[in-house]
């Protein structure tokens, strides 16, 4: 049993563990390691086309997680009075959301969104008031962020709704009992209780969003996004750079889904 | 205190609370007078925490009315009800502070007060629950004791109408819960805030309450000062919820005169106090107080055989067994047992109890 597991994290961990290493080769070939350089760094961040590719990505995460935050959150506080039947098929929809393949996401997202913009974009034109053409809905970071923004949504409620029935009810009705309005017990009890699955919540549908390639793929048009960037240079050969960004965005992420869960596990530690 | 002719502070007319089939409090009527200290007290699920409540406003009564200084608050929300409540486990704000849960109440007002009235109100509240300077404080950082009387100050800052307690004390242990006890009903002299307790525990209820109001299935059975219901008990439920008492059943041969004679098994015959509708042929029971009965090595009485003998410091209890009446508490004072001597476990002797000791009750 214990050789098993050792095996098994050996073989998710090394591959990974390799690419970081030869991230710092001072070689350009990432199959032979010729000594430690981070000149890789170097040539990444000074690139363009990565740091266009960086700046999209991360203003696709940074606005997404935020739409799915404060949707996430406020649904989730308003699964809490829907019960029997309802629920339950809230509860399941949420949980296939989460679990659908990125491939069917992205797949449908895409067909839905040429769909619509097929349907709308003549419509538009036909009514644009303003002289010149009108404006044609595309497929871009608009769309990256919708379809974002909806499955992370997802996340965020099944984060924030398990922190929400972990809460005590006597505080609300505490809070209540000492003159405060539904709104006054909202803001000053509910929100600080569930802050903690908020930002965690927020934190992980940024990395969500920022890692992400299936969906990404299929409804960037012409946005080019980190992961899809990545993806598109391989085909020109791995190069050291590539592990340098992969390296880069793997740190990152570490950094905030770590910090996602500290964050939780204080909140729980908290409320004993 | 209350001299009848000024409104009570709070009444509850018909509250009847159901929720589908189940009826969690059926009919109650009770008035509750300013300055107060009544206890609810019942077992789990005989709907005395359905009647917090309904004064609380966390429940809407299905059918009757609750007043507030005679004037009908059915539909007024719990955050607008001069009415405060110490929850069963506290519910202290945990992300705030010692003080900054005390001066909740107050900044909930509008206009809100100025915050050095707020922090010298703090300042007094935790002085008058003994924690001076625990304002800084986290929650998690207080014992269970503490955190009480912080609940408690966050409660009474607001000078609240009606004080709710919702078995405040189930969570402390026994010593720490006897001068908590002790502490509330200085309080509520002091501050004269009507307290309303809702207990499962019979000695808290009796040792701190004006009144008590006894609860079964969501009815209220009988209200009374602790040495009515002590001395009188409306029925066996109420005798036997009010401190100990021995049963013995038998019918009722004689009523009059204030004074009923029940037959009990063996022929064995006590002579008390009817309560009402007790009539001559009904089958009935006699409630006697261990401390009614005691235990001789004369010939009057019934023969028992000791049992066994539990010491008590002033008192020992000894539970002995009749032939005829089954086992029974008999407590025999310090000062009896100067005359008598102990009784051992195996040792025969009598028991005795003057006439018109006992209570003959309705069996329900």
């Amino acid at each position: 049993m214990r050789t098993y597991a050792i095996a098994v994290y050996l073989f998710l961990y090394i591959p990974i563990g390799v690419i970081a290493i030869f991230s710092f080769n001072a070689g350009r070939h990432a199959a032979q390691f010729q000594g430690f350089s981070t000149q890789w760094y170097g040539k990444a961040l000074s690139n363009p086309f990565v740091m266009e590719a960086l700046q999209t990505s991360a203003t696709v995460a940074t606005v997404s997680a935020a739409l799915a935050t404060v949707a996430g959150t406020l649904a989730a506080l308003a699964l809490q009075g829907v019960t029997g039947r309802p629920r339950i098929i809230f509860d399941a929809l949420i949980y296939v959301a989460v679990m659908v393949p990125g491939i069917v996401i992205g797949i449908s997202t895409l067909i839905a969104l040429v769909t619509l913009f097929d349907f709308l974009n003549p419509v538009l034109s036909a009514l644009w008031p303003l002289a010149g053409a009108a404006p044609k809905l595309n497929l871009g970071t608009g769309t990256l962020i919708a379809a974002h923004g909806l499955f992370a949504m997802a996340l965020v409620v099944i984060i924030v709704r398990a922190r929400v029935s972990g809460m005590d009810r006597s505080l609300i009705e505490a809070s209540a009992d000492l003159g405060a309005t539904p709104w006054g017990t909202f803001r000053q009890v509910t929100l600080p209780q569930i802050a903690p699955a908020i930002l965690a919540g927020f934190l992980l549908s940024f990395t969500f969003s920022f890692d992400d390639f299936i969906i990404a793929f299929f409804v960037a048009g012409s946005e080019t996004t980190l992961p899809i960037y990545v993806f598109s240079s391989i085909r020109r050969g791995v190069t050291p750079e590539i592990n340098a960004i992969g390296t880069m965005v793997l740190a990152a992420s570490l950094v905030v889904l770590i910090a996602a869960q500290a964050i939780l596990q204080r909140g729980r530690r908290r409320e004993t | 205190m209350a001299d009848g002719t000024e409104t009570p502070i709070a009444e509850l007319r018909a509250a009847t609370k159901r929720y589908g089939a189940v009826v969690a409090a059926r009919s109650l009527d009770l008035s509750i007078r300013r300055g107060e200290f009544l206890s609810f007290l019942g077992p789990s699920g005989c709907g005395k925490t359905t009647a917090l409540r309904m004064l609380a406003g966390f429940e809407v009564p299905t059918e009757g009315e609750i007043l507030l200084d005679g004037q009908r608050v059915n539909d007024l929300p719990p955050h607008r009800r001069p009415v405060n409540m110490v929850f069963q486990h506290y519910a202290l704000f945990p992300h705030l502070s010692v003080a900054d849960n005390i001066a909740y109440g107050l900044r909930q007002r509008r206009p809100r007060p100025p915050a050095a009235e707020v922090d010298s109100a703090v300042a007094k509240a935790l002085e008058t629950v003994r924690l001076p300077g625990f304002g800084p404080r986290r929650i998690w950082e207080m014992s269970g004791g503490q955190q009480q009387r912080v609940a408690l100050a966050r409660a009474i800052i607001n000078e609240p109408k009606l004080l709710l307690l919702d078995e405040p004390m189930a969570a402390l242990d026994k010593k720490l819960r006897h001068d908590m006890q002790i502490e509330l009903q200085t309080l509520q002299r002091t501050l004269g805030i009507t307290f309303i307790l809702v207990t499962h525990d019979q000695e808290e209820a009796l040792s701190m309450s004006d009144r008590i109001c006894i609860m079964r299935d969501g009815q209220i059975v009988q209200v009374g000062s602790p040495r009515d219901l002590y001395d009188r008990p409306k029925n066996r439920y109420v005798a036997d919820f009010v401190g100990k008492s021995n049963f013995f059943e038998g019918t009722v041969r004689a009523v009059e005169g204030g004074s009923a004679r029940l037959d009990c098994a063996g022929g064995i015959r006590v002579v008390g106090r009817p309560s009402e509708g007790v009539a001559t042929g009904q089958a009935a029971i006699a409630s006697l107080r261990p401390e009614q009965i005691s235990l001789t090595r004369g010939e009057d009485g019934i023969p028992v055989t000791v049992v066994n003998r539990i010491f008590l410091g002033e008192h020992t209890e000894y539970l002995v067994r009749n032939p005829d009446l089954g086992q029974f508490l008999v407590l025999s004072s310090r000062q009896a047992e100067a005359g008598e001597g102990n009784f051992e476990p195996g040792e025969t002797g009598r028991a005795r109890w003057r006439d018109g000791a006992a209570l003959i009750l309705k069996n329900d």
